[in-house]
């Protein structure tokens, strides 16, 4: 019975591109989120791939902290330029100027936080009912549980005690005026399931995720890249080393990996001997076991 | 390693639940499993070692891995469905983590609605209890192929042979009237990890498999239903685009068969007949798809189709029909409503529809039918009929679990207040 065989990818692909259907299906106003990580890569070319021939009926969404690798910004041009994909992009420096967001003060500062301003300020003015996201349950502890669709209120907030039961392919989507879902269609992906992936199907990933020589510095246990706006704390020095990234984000808060992985096999061999969650190497969520509990319910992922 | 990663690629996925009492030691096996495949990180290793050490414990506790938000931190309970992820060479798992505590067999319906296997905890010292016979009744309602009962905690019976051998008689005199398929039994420790993944020299006496190999090796693949022919249409692509100016996509996730262009179809319910022109994908076209894949398919007639359509054939028909019995379980706080309007939400298809009748109640700690009492409270089971304004196009649950399952949905909230699976 070799015929009716589908790999665990395949299994992961079909489940994604139905929930991404339905999205179409169900609300009136999507929305993509990309923030030119790999997760978002591979949720938009599963996205095309969903809706083939026809183009991806919804916009991509970049809430740019103005803290983003150049590289991020330049490959998310060029992605759309290839695809046709349209994607909007919302600063949060405007927010900021507008008085709608407070910059952090310190060293340690990041526009991570802030993000969330920008964000739920962007869903208001299109009026988005429900906007994708490439999170994955197992990032983290407190996503162990989100739903597929992810119900918020009028504030965006996650309330975890009052989520939807989420039985077989059933999602339910309806909501009240002013209220707008979050939906997570590699909600069953791993890390290495995603690489898998990006090698089975062959999709184009921005140079960060290769080993690259760059300005890096050491605090906390992690690496962090130089920046004009990253502050040296006294007794901290920063020196060129072969680093890539395990996740894309804010620079401000993305920990790098020494590391000298070339290639997609290269990569998806270091994830397998890896012995440290992805999370693990992100700045942010080592301020509190909770942090990414706590800003999910403000309306962040 | 380095020959290894493309043969990683090639992997089954084996969607399972976990059911237990509380204290059975459910947490503490899912988090042997994740240690010894080595499905821990460095990082989670060390918060859970923090937070043993906090707690006062000596070694660290496993069960601390699979521990979720911090409200529930807090509480000392698990309250949702968690879902985790592990991988060996040979499987990717996915785990649907439920709570054994009694309130909260909604919370095992959810996970069960999805899973491939259970895997349900006896403490040996007690063996088979009330909440064994729930947790077996709601694997056999909700159709989940194979069951696989971890008799836990051998080391405190001396690993006693007997012990294991009066809980399965004891397993298989309640087993028939629950109507399961694939039943196996395995002797455990899940504190000291025997039979777990390794096997352990513990019990000589054992020669099945562990856990873990059991877990690798159960026969999925037939699972899916590839008898019937069922194609809930999800989505209808029109491109935008001159060089495809006339075509018209179905798409949708394939729930039963296998589809070859060529193939003579009816759509329902309409009743109007064509045949499939191509089964596509953006990988290009395919000869054959089958359930579970996402395609797009287009047909050789131009008729008007749209979402909450089906693509069937002729001599295979699913039912059609607004009178509808089903067996439910309620999930809401606020209990069911006899002639209450829902709408319920069936494959791509939504319609309103009313609660006719309750035929019985089921008391789900001895399998026992109530035909007296009429209300539903919060995770009840029993079985009803509906009406629903529009035909719905479904099979009884027993044959397809997607085109025979639905949920009702409060219209004022819009939450999901019911699960059924249709008789
Ligand atoms: N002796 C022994 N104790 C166990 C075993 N499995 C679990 N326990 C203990 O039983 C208690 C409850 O386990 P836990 O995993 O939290 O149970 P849960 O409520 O089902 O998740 C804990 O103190 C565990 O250490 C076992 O195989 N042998």
């Amino acid at each position: 019975m070799k015929k009716h065989y589908l790999n665990h990818l395949r299994e992961l692909e079909s489940e994604s591109i139905y929930v991404l259907r339905e999205v179409a299906a169900q609300f009136e106003r999507p929305v993509m989120l990309f923030s030119g990580g790999k997760d978002s890569i591979v949720m938009y070319h599963l996205a095309r791939k969903a809706f083939w021939p026809a183009n991806v009926p919804f916009p991509l969404l970049h809430i740019d902290t103005g803290h983003n690798f150049a590289e991020t910004l330049e490959f998310r041009d060029q992605l759309m330029e290839k695809t046709g994909g349209q994607c909007i992009v919302r600063l949060v420096q405007d927010s900021i100027n507008a008085g709608r967001a407070v910059e952090e003060k310190g060293v340690n500062a990041s526009r991570n936080v802030l993000q969330t301003v920008t964000l739920l300020d962007a869903i208001e003015e299109f009026k988005f009912d429900a906007a994708m996201g490439g999170g994955r349950r197992d990032e983290e502890k407190a996503r162990a549980k989100e739903r597929f669709f992810s119900h918020r209120d009028e504030f965006g907030q996650w309330d975890p005690k009052n989520q939807r039961p989420e039985l077989w392919n059933i999602f339910n989507g309806k909501k009240r005026m002013g209220e707008h879902f979050r939906v997570f269609p590699l909600s069953n992906w791993t890390e290495m399931d995603v690489w898998q992936y990006i090698l089975m199907e062959d999709v184009e990933m921005p140079s960060l995720y290769y080993t690259h020589k760059r300005e890096v510095f050491f605090r906390d246990g992690v690496w962090l890249a130089m920046a004009p706006f990253m502050q040296l704390k006294p007794g901290e020095s920063a020196g060129v080393r072969d680093v890539r990234c395990r996740t894309i984000g804010d620079i401000t808060c993305t920990g790098l990996t020494l590391s000298s992985a070339n290639t997609l096999e290269d990569i998806i061999l270091e994830v397998a001997s890896t012995r440290v969650t992805e999370r693990g190497g992100r700045y942010d969520d080592k301020r509190s076991e909770s942090a990414m509990e706590d800003r999910k319910k403000e309306g962040y992922f | 390693m380095e020959s290894n990663h493309r043969g990683y690629l090639d992997m089954e996925l084996l969607r399972f639940t976990t059911a237990g009492s509380v204290d059975d030691g459910k947490s503490t096996l899912i988090g042997r499993l994740l240690y010894d495949s080595k499905a821990i990180f460095e990082d989670q290793l060390e918060a859970i070692e923090r937070a043993s050490k906090r707690k006062g414990e000596e070694t660290i506790n496993l069960s601390l891995l699979t521990d979720g938000l911090r409200a529930e931190r807090e509480q000392g309970i698990t309250i949702d469905v968690a879902y985790r992820y592990f991988a060996t060479p040979k499987r990717k798992f996915i785990i649907a983590d439920t709570p054994g505590h009694i309130q909260y067999t909604r919370n095992m319906v959810t996970g069960a609605s999805t899973a491939n296997a259970a895997v349900i905890l006896v403490d040996a010292r007690n063996g088979v209890v009330e909440q064994t016979i729930r947790h077996s009744y709601i694997a056999s309602l909700l159709r989940i192929p194979h069951v696989i009962i971890c008799i836990n905690k051998m080391d405190l019976v001396d690993f006693d042979e007997k012990v294991f051998e009066n809980i399965r008689k004891q397993y298989e005199d309640i087993a028939p009237m629950l109507d399961m398929v694939d039943v196996r039994f395995v002797p455990v420790s899940a504190l000291l990890g025997d039979n777990v993944v390794d096997r352990s020299g513990n019990m000589p006496w054992y020669d099945g498999p562990t856990l873990m190999h059991l877990l690798e090796s159960i026969h999925i693949r037939n699972d899916e239903n590839y008898l019937d022919y069922r194609f809930p249409v999800q989505y209808v692509i029109r491109p935008q685009k001159q060089e495809f100016h006339d075509y018209r996509g179905y798409a949708g996730r394939i729930a039963a068969g296998s589809f070859c262009p060529g193939d003579a179809i009816v759509v329902l319910p309409s009743g109007h007949t064509s045949r499939i022109k191509s089964v596509g994908t953006f990988n290009g076209p395919l000869n054959e798809a089958f359930a579970p894949q996402s395609v797009t398919i287009t047909l050789e007639d131009d008729i008007d189709i749209s979402r909450g359509d089906m693509l069937a054939k002729n001599e295979n028909p699913p039912q059609v029909s607004q009178d509808i019995e089903l067996d439910i379980c309620w999930l809401n706080q606020k209990p069911m409503q006899l002639n209450g309007r829902y709408i319920v939400r069936h494959t791509s298809n939504e319609a309103r529809c009313i609660v006719k009748e309750v035929i019985y109640k089921v008391n789900i700690n001895s399998i026992e039918k109530d035909y007296q009492d009429r209300q539903f409270a919060m995770n009840e089971i029993g079985r009803i009929k509906i009406r629903t304004a529009r035909p719905l196009i479904f099979d009884s649950y027993r044959r397809n679990r997607i085109t025979g399952s639905l949920v009702l949905i409060e219209e004022g909230t819009n939450e999901t207040v019911g699960a059924g699976m249709i008789v």
